[in-house]
């Protein structure tokens, strides 16, 4: 079993935790730091626009352990291949596990290690390449930015590097698995750099111990490309349905380097996701692909800003949301340019497919431009699935449910054939054909 | 045995609007009926009715098929059982690849009894035989990749029905204006396409204005459809008839049909 304490995220907890850790002084007083911010700060409340449309009333945080220890504890889940959706025929050069924030196993193909690349437990690697992690550690993450974000770096455990070197290319992707076990909690930080030229494919993905798994994620996610370089990220968020998740996710791309990023959050009970792509080099090129179908009283809502700070950068947002029961989704995008951006080429969307006449999709794209020479386009949509649409598959000998299946399929298929990963699109695939079920 | 499709008595309504006012109408396998009429007669209230549409009330009348109580199945029962509609205006289905499409419709069609989840016809074999059909039609094989109907033109979208047409192999077929928004080449490829596919081989009720469809199409019957009544039923000559001289003798020969169809009409403009 995984260990786990009664240690809350209250002073004592923080006294503890910094106990139980085995860092350089340098990080410890970062946490420090993040602590004194954090502890001083207020919950979130309803009046800031950020959580108009997301209720946090009923979290309460002192239900939550502090991921304390070090790594090493065995898995509550002994068979991940059976959790994780994104191994399937696919050659990997690195994988990490962790279970409640505490790394279980993680490995680096020895050729691959052998140029340089950078992959495993960011506590230990703290250790072995301080200089490393002290140089890009929370350059694009920001603790300050609320009391989650704070308490996160103060309490982040168990995270992942991936450092890949100059001109280095990852043929293979890596892999990061997160399980949390009923009641856990995940702090995870996912460090990813790549340095000018070179390449690499993340796939991530967290799972709750049963579908029903009750837990926390106070998660952060940074992506720092350096010029030229390529990233593909996946990440595919299937928590319980009964988690809590909040979670900073941050990119930084420089010149003429190029992202792919793609989502899929169909887990917890309820998300708050700030993503954030910052295009801080000329020609640089980003691609979101986010796809979110939520069901019960699912709550998740993203917070997307694609920030164009350098000239002649492209970002090109796309997310497909769809809503069955009662649940809701919000999404709140902006793209947002500096003066200095000129040439900017900008584009957001959102499609929504409301499956019930009890669920909800809340839309508020924007934009945000300064400079005078820029391409911004946005656009939202929210419908139902075409009575008239069921009907024509129908006298095609399609069953209701078959034909609503299909519909929604197709609904997705706009954010499939964008993703270049084909493991990616089968994964995403049967992720949601899981979820459709038969609408009246 | 003979397969028939017999339609009695039926009187079909729209929300409260009769459209339908008592249609008798008895198709046998092999044989090919023409239905004409002017527009708003109540043609394609007709074919919809037949697949179930659930904005279609059926208030009085039988539909049966080999003596099965058609009315009493779902749509897609009715598909399966061999019915089959070639849409005026085919839904699109955004991110739905046409030969996925086809392939589980086929599936469906083929076997009735299939459970859902349940393997559908195995790719290659599929494949082999929809990239037969298509050649046979001159269609690009691209035309399967593409999503259904989506950004079709007309006479892409009409082509693609005549193929779920060849593909489905039905006992019935009900062509709703297949060749309306086609120039004439392509009205003569549907024409010829139709004979080849369905002549003889299954009960044909072909919807049109025109007589370009029925060129390899010969009716048997023609039916002429006013009011929401079928008031005439002759042969080929009476197709050729309307072709020539158009509605006008309907019309005076049956003035209440007439008075209904013009009502029909103004309801329609009012909406």
């Amino acid at each position: 079993m995984t260990q786990t304490t009664l240690t809350t995220f209250d002073q004592a907890g923080f006294d503890a935790f910094i106990e139980s850790r085995v860092e350089p002084d340098w990080l410890l007083s970062m946490r420090r730091e993040a602590w004194q911010h954090g502890s001083a700060m207020q919950w979130p409340e309803r009046r800031h626009e950020e959580w108009i449309r997301t209720d946090i009333r009923a979290f309460q945080i002192g239900k939550y352990g502090v991921p304390t220890g070090t790594d090493g504890p065995e898995s509550a889940v002994t068979d991940r291949e059976q959790v994780h959706q994104l191994l399937q025929d696919v050659e990997l050069a690195g994988r990490i596990e962790t279970v409640d924030s505490q790394i279980v196993s993680e490995s680096l193909d020895d050729a691959v290690a052998q140029r340089g690349v950078v992959f495993g437990s960011l506590s230990r690697l703290s250790e072995t390449h301080p200089d490393l992690v002290r140089k890009h550690l929370f350059t694009a993450f920001d603790p300050d930015e609320d009391k989650f974000a704070a308490l996160h770096a103060a309490f982040w455990s168990g995270g992942q590097i991936l450092y890949v070197p100059r001109g280095v290319v990852l043929e293979r992707p890596v892999h990061i698995g997160s399980i949390l076990s009923e009641g856990g909690t995940d702090t995870t930080h996912t460090l990813i750099v790549l340095e000018e030229g070179a390449e690499a494919t993340v796939l991530h993905e967290s799972n709750g111990a049963s579908a029903n798994a009750s837990g926390l994620h106070l998660g952060a996610v940074e992506l720092i490309q350096k010029p030229g370089s390529h990233l593909r990220y996946v990440n595919l968020q299937e928590w319980g349905h009964k988690t809590y998740n909040f979670a900073q996710q941050k990119a930084s791309v420089d010149r003429d380097a190029t992202l792919q990023w793609t989502l899929a959050a169909m887990g917890s009970m309820l998300s708050k996701v700030n993503q954030t792509v910052d295009l801080v080099g000329a020609g640089a090129n980003s691609q979101v692909n986010g796809v979110m179908f939520t069901e019960a009283r699912q709550h998740i809502a993203y917070h997307t800003l694609q920030h164009h700070k350098a000239p002649e950068c492209r970002s090109d947002f796309l997310y497909k949301a769809a809503q069955q029961d009662k649940s809701r989704t919000v999404w709140r995008g902006m793209i947002k340019v500096d003066k200095e951006a000129q040439k900017t080429d900008g584009y957001q969307r959102n499609d929504n497919l409301v499956l019930s006449n009890t669920s909800r999709a809340d839309s508020i794209p924007g934009l945000e431009i300064e400079a005078d020479d820029v391409r911004c386009t946005h656009g939202s949509t929210t419908a139902k699935v075409d009575e008239e649409q069921i009907f024509y598959a129908r006298c095609r000998g399609f069953t209701r449910k078959e034909a609503t299946r299909m519909i929604v399929s197709g609904f997705f298929q706009q954010i499939f054939d964008r993703i270049s990963i084909e493991s990616v699109r089968e994964a995403l695939a049967a992720a949601i054909a899981r979820q459709v079920r038969e609408y009246e | 045995m003979t397969h028939v499709l017999k339609i009695e008595d039926l009187h079909v309504n729209v929300g409260e609007k009769p459209i339908l006012r008592g249609v008798d109408l008895t198709i046998n396998h092999g044989e090919t009926h023409a239905l004409m009429g002017p527009n708003g007669s109540g043609k394609s209230t007709l074919g919809l009715a037949i697949m179930g549409h659930p904005g279609y009330e059926v208030i009085k009348g039988k539909i049966s098929l080999d003596g099965k109580d058609v009315l009493a199945m779902e749509p897609d029962e009715r598909a399966r059982e061999g019915i089959f509609m070639a849409f005026q205006r085919p839904m699109a289905i955004p991110g739905v690849k046409m030969a996925d499409f086809l392939r589980h419709a086929t599936t469906n069609v083929r076997r009735p009894d299939r459970k859902e989840g349940e393997e559908l016809i195995p790719m290659r074999e599929f494949r082999k035989e929809l990239k037969d059909k298509m050649s046979h039609l001159r269609m690009d094989v691209e035309f399967a990749r593409r999503y259904v109907n989506d950004g079709f033109s007309g006479g892409e979208m009409k082509r693609a029905e005549i193929l779920q047409l060849a593909m489905l192999q039905p006992k019935f077929a009900l062509l709703d204006e297949t060749d309306s928004g086609l120039d004439a080449d392509a009205v003569r490829l549907a024409s010829e396409s139709i004979a080849e596919i369905g002549q003889g081989k299954m009960g044909l009720l072909i919807i049109t204005h025109h007589d370009k469809l029925l060129e390899h199409n010969p009716p048997e019957f023609t039916h002429v459809m006013l009011g929401g009544r079928l008031v005439e039923t002759g042969g080929r000559e009476l197709a050729d008839e309307l072709h020539e001289h158009g509605y006008d003798r309907i019309r005076k020969a049956y003035p209440d049909a007439e008075a209904a169809n013009q009502e029909m009409l103004a309801e329609e403009a009012a909406v």
